[in-house]
């Protein structure tokens, strides 16, 4: 390869590699503000401020929705199976919300570890399944991997 | 292989050559959009927790994944414009901006319209889409400091230094619903490992994104022959083609 062009390669590679690297660290150092939202272990942790704004993210537990009677308001938990956070709303949920679906919900920590959230947001997962196949396999008491439940 | 490359470098070639290759290629492509369109939208199966709505994937998978693979395009086009002071290849980066530009913003624009009915939300800040914004920004960012600047070389410089310099984001993009807690949900086609697509609804899908590349080479393609016949205008072969037009 001619010389002059060789240095304007290594010009390039230079420019690619170091961008990289300076963003990655930026990134890097970033890490915990890109999150969304906190998962339910950090809650009980105590990394999670109390008081403030934040987004606690989970699966909703199975047999933790409860709804007034009354009233829009509903309580339920946000869990990873690990931990779990209470959460208390007022209003409507996306479609999609569901005890054993995930959720994100936006809102203030009180003092007593209870998310007083303003805001849900349904969390879908990567599997696309049609209706019947679901159905199917429930009855099968086997998993889309061929798992047994 | 340096013939080829030598080759490349020729507008007259590459304009006639383009222009082969685009007579079969745009009978395909579309005739490969509509065939994916109407078994995706009336063919395929609904989806078991998000009924009708998941079908806009036919739409925004394709247009996200060759808008990120369509960015690699761009900043290999103008690397190759920097280092060999290659005119075709800077040609190239210049046509794939605005082409990159449109199919992140229908990535953006359909993904919002879904998450209303799925998330509950047209927008939220978290890693993909955030990132996803940035990838407009930079292919807009290209466009714009392309015009920019009177002297086109200096352009051509500028904006293959962007390209270079905005190619670290699309592996961010990819890999950002493993590295952060998102909303967006994680890869259901995954080069290793499995699928968690039903095969019902993931052959159109398949044959979706491959329609939209052949829509990406077509489109690049087409601005590209523009971009030459204006930059060559008053060339001895650009006013022979006008002439035979004119005489046909």
């Amino acid at each position: 390869m001619h010389p002059v062009r060789k240095q304007r390669l290594y010009l390039v590679l230079f420019i690619a590699l170091f961008s990289s690297i300076a963003i990655g660290l930026v990134v890097y150092a970033l890490r915990g503000n890109i999150n969304l939202f906190y998962p339910p272990a950090d809650v009980a942790a105590g990394m999670a401020p109390v008081g403030q704004p934040i987004r606690v993210g989970g699966m909703v537990l199975e047999d933790s929705l409860q709804r007034s009677a009354d009233s829009l308001a509903i309580r339920f938990k946000l869990t990873d199976y690990q931990e779990s956070v209470a959460v208390v709303y007022e209003g409507i949920l996306p479609d999609l919300f569901a005890e054993g679906q995930g959720a994100v919900a936006s809102g203030v920590l009180n003092d007593e570890g209870v998310l007083e959230a303003s805001e849900i947001l349904a969390k879908h997962d990567e599997n696309y399944m049609p209706p019947e196949v679901t159905h199917a396999l429930e009855s099968s008491g086997y998993d889309e991997k061929g798992k047994a439940r | 292989m340096w013939p080829i490359f030598h080759k490349f470098g020729s507008p007259p070639w590459l304009y006639a050559i383009s222009g082969a290759i685009l007579r079969w290629l745009l009978p395909i492509t579309l005739l490969a959009l509509v065939t994916g369109m109407v078994w995706g939208l009336l063919f395929t199966p609904s989806e078991n927790v998000q009924g009708n709505s998941y079908r806009i994937i036919y739409i925004h998978v394709p247009a996200a994944v060759v808008a990120l693979a369509g960015y690699y395009v761009m900043a290999f086009a103008g690397a190759i414009s920097l280092i060999w002071r290659m005119k075709m290849a800077d040609v190239a980066m210049k046509a794939a901006a605005p082409v990159g530009a449109a199919l992140t913003f229908v990535a953006l624009f359909t993904g919002a319209v879904w998450g209303k009915p799925t998330w509950g939300t047209w927008w939220v800040w978290d890693a993909r889409i955030t990132s996803m914004l940035i990838l407009l920004f930079l292919y807009l960012g290209v466009v714009a400091l392309y015009e920019a600047f009177d002297n086109k070389e200096a352009a051509g410089k500028a904006c293959a230094v962007l390209s270079l310099v905005g190619m670290v984001n699309i592996p961010i993009i990819y890999k950002s619903v493993d590295w952060w807690y998102s909303l967006h949900q994680g890869a259901s086609i995954k080069f290793t490992g499995e699928t968690s697509i039903h095969s019902s609804m993931l052959y159109p899908l398949l044959l979706m994104i491959a329609a939209f590349y052949a829509l990406f080479t077509c489109c690049l393609l087409l601005n590209m022959r523009a971009e030459l016949l204006q930059r060559e205008q008053r060339t001895q072969w650009v006013r022979k083609l006008i002439n035979e037009d004119v005489v046909n």
